[in-house]
């Protein structure tokens, strides 16, 4: 569906992105994760045709569309602050797409609004279509915003940052929901996001980008429990970092074992409730590494200043290149 | 208010610059204001109306439309095209652009007229030039009109730009990625969104064009009937000691800057223009 190959961008003498290559099959739904600057929207921006690649080439389904600008690219995009028309009611927002089709494409009137009313059903937004953006709440926005690119039938669905602008609750709800919204259109969609745990429970497969390049690409799973880099490994969800042999060790504060005879040792100096578990922190012996470690919260807490011995039962080794040395230690 | 806030001043303190502030306004705005229609109309309406009723006032009344008409219109494409270029796209010399736009606003009105008299008059620049082909700039009506232009040059631009750029390129860019040309893309989305604005700069742009003496005074030779604009013709009514005349044309000028503040209080208001929270 979509073929990226060396995609490379500068913006003055700031590099963006450099040479990123990505596959995307038909129906995917795909996750840039990545810290701001690490050139995640600027890749969404240019395969929508937002912006120019300095060089490489986009395919969209079997088409060259390298040079060719959005208008004529057929991609819905959903911006992050939705960029709704205030002065338009959200029915004619939606039908915007069809509005402005000139010659052989022009819609009647009484289609585009059928069209309308049918998408604004499709995000349950019925019944609102007479109202004007700045009367909608965050999420109804978004989802005026969605119906809005989704009018023009689009092959393809970007997302920037689609819940940045949300509280925490709303952003969940919402997040299910185009999950579900997803299943039902099929559409393939890709969304930009930092936010680790939306990537991770929305997409099929996840793109986790670094100063302008691809460090990983996988499923959840797979970016979650066997990353392939250092940046991974501490992006993707919480990392605790010891020295280890030519390196470091890599592992999550749950991947550990507690015993008295443990390899390393910890002085606990903040105990708090993390969920369903007690969240221990302190400093390792010996190399005052900070350590995180979660401990089954169906016994006592663990005691400040008390000393937790244990080692990781599953871990992952770095060299100082950032190469993997070994996938799991047991 | 049950609640003290830290910025709150005592009783005296607010009380006595309350009062300077009223002093001033009265004095220096009010008052004059004032002294402009009681002198108008000093002898009653009929001398009153008899003044604006010279064939010298009528010409000036319609110069200084005439001149309005060009120079609102010119200043508003302009306007719109300087904040689009300024606020959308990246070019050299941006900088250099927005200082520009400002040049009118530092320059004094009679430098401002005199660059024109040296551009195009007899011993200008293209004065030979203009001879030659028996073209009329300087002491003519596009003269004048040059100097208006370039004098209101600023007030929808300085409107726009802070406004376009708060509100950013997305909207357009939505509308692209929709589908758009460039030209619907404005003519849907731009142009609505900084309507009020616009109809706002161009107020402003117009009370000055059809206000401005000392630019135009340099220019316009202040041939009765011909070049004369509403405000030059006051001041030659006032040397010669005319005043029902010359305060009779002023009135008209003070009920236009009347009617601005009134249409401008509207705006603001009613779109809650520069209210504070926007901007």
């Amino acid at each position: 569906m979509i073929h990226l190959r060396g995609i490379t961008k500068q913006f003055g003498d700031y590099p963006a992105l450099h040479g990123i290559d990505l596959d995307v099959a038909p129906g995917e739904f795909i996750a840039l994760l990545g810290p701001s600057g690490s050139g995640k929207t600027t890749l969404l921006r240019i395969i929508a045709g937002l912006e120019f690649q300095d060089s490489g080439t986009v395919q969209l389904a079997g088409e060259d569309v390298s040079s060719l600008p959005v208008a004529a690219r057929n991609v819905g995009f959903v911006f992050q602050h939705y960029a709704l028309f205030r002065h338009m009611t959200v029915a004619d927002n939606v039908a915007f797409g069809l509005s402005v089709r000139r010659g052989k494409h022009r819609m009647a009137k009484a289609a585009r609004q059928a069209r309308a009313e049918e998408l604004l059903r499709l995000v349950q937004l019925e019944g609102l279509g007479t109202r004007y953006p700045g009367q909608l709440s965050g999420g109804q926005r978004q989802r005026v915003a969605l119906a809005r690119a989704l009018a023009i039938e689009p092959r393809l669905l970007l997302l920037d940052e689609p819940f940045g602008a949300l509280d925490a609750k709303v952003r969940k709800d919402l997040r299910r929901w185009l999950r579900d919204l997803h299943k039902q259109v099929g559409l393939t969609s890709i969304f930009v996001t930092h936010d680790q745990e939306e990537a991770l429970e929305l997409a099929d497969r996840v793109v986790v980008m670094n100063q302008g390049r691809i460090e990983q690409i996988g499923a959840p799973d797979a970016v979650y429990m066997d990353p392939e880099t250092p940046f991974v490994s501490h992006f993707v969800g919480e990392t605790n970092r010891i020295p280890g042999p030519g390196g470091e060790i890599h592992f999550r504060p749950h991947e550990i074992i507690v015993s008295p005879d443990g390899t390393e040792a910890v002085l606990v100096d903040n105990v708090f409730r993390k969920g369903a578990v007690w969240r221990a922190e302190g400093l390792l012996e010996g190399s005052g590494q900070f350590v995180e470690l979660d401990l089954p919260s169906n016994q006592a807490a663990p005691r400040l200043g008390e000393t937790i011995r244990f080692h990781p039962h599953r871990a992952r080794m770095f060299n100082a290149d950032g190469d993997q040395t070994q996938g799991e230690t047991r | 208010m049950s609640q003290q806030q830290a910025t709150t001043e005592s009783p005296l303190m607010r009380a006595a610059l309350i009062a300077v502030a009223l002093v001033f306004l009265g004095f220096f705005l009010l008052l004059p204001l004032l002294a402009v229609f009681s002198e108008a109309l000093k002898q009653g309406a009929g001398p009153f109306l008899d003044a604006l009723h010279t064939p010298d006032a009528l010409a000036a009344i319609r110069l200084t439309l005439i001149i309005a008409a060009i120079a609102v219109p010119l200043n508003m494409v302009f306007g719109i095209a300087a904040s689009w270029a300024i606020t959308k796209f990246q070019f050299p010399g941006k900088a250099l652009l927005i200082t520009l736009i400002d040049l009118p606003f530092s320059v004094s009105p009679v430098v401002s007229g005199l660059i024109f008299v040296l551009l195009f008059g007899a011993n200008g620049l293209f004065g030979a030039w203009l001879a030659e082909h028996d073209l009329k700039i300087i002491f003519a009506v596009p003269g004048i009109v040059l100097a208006t232009v370039f004098i209101t040059f600023p007030f929808v631009a300085r409107e726009l730009i802070p406004l376009m750029l708060e509100q950013g390129r997305d909207d357009e860019e939505a509308a692209i990625s929709l589908g758009a040309t460039g030209w619907q893309t404005f003519w849907h989305v731009t142009l609505p969104n900084i309507r009020w604005g616009l109809l706002y700069g161009v107020l402003l742009c117009n009370a000055r064009a059809m206000g401005e003496f000392g630019a135009v005074s340099v220019v316009s030779g202040h041939i009765r009937g011909e070049t004369n604009t509403m405000p030059l013709h006051v001041e030659i009514l006032y040397n010669e000691y005319d005043f029902v005349g010359a305060f009779a044309v002023a009135s008209l000028l003070a009920l236009l800057a009347l009617v601005t503040l009134v249409a401008k209080t509207i705006l603001e208001w009613r779109f809650g223009l520069h209210a504070g929270a926007r901007h």
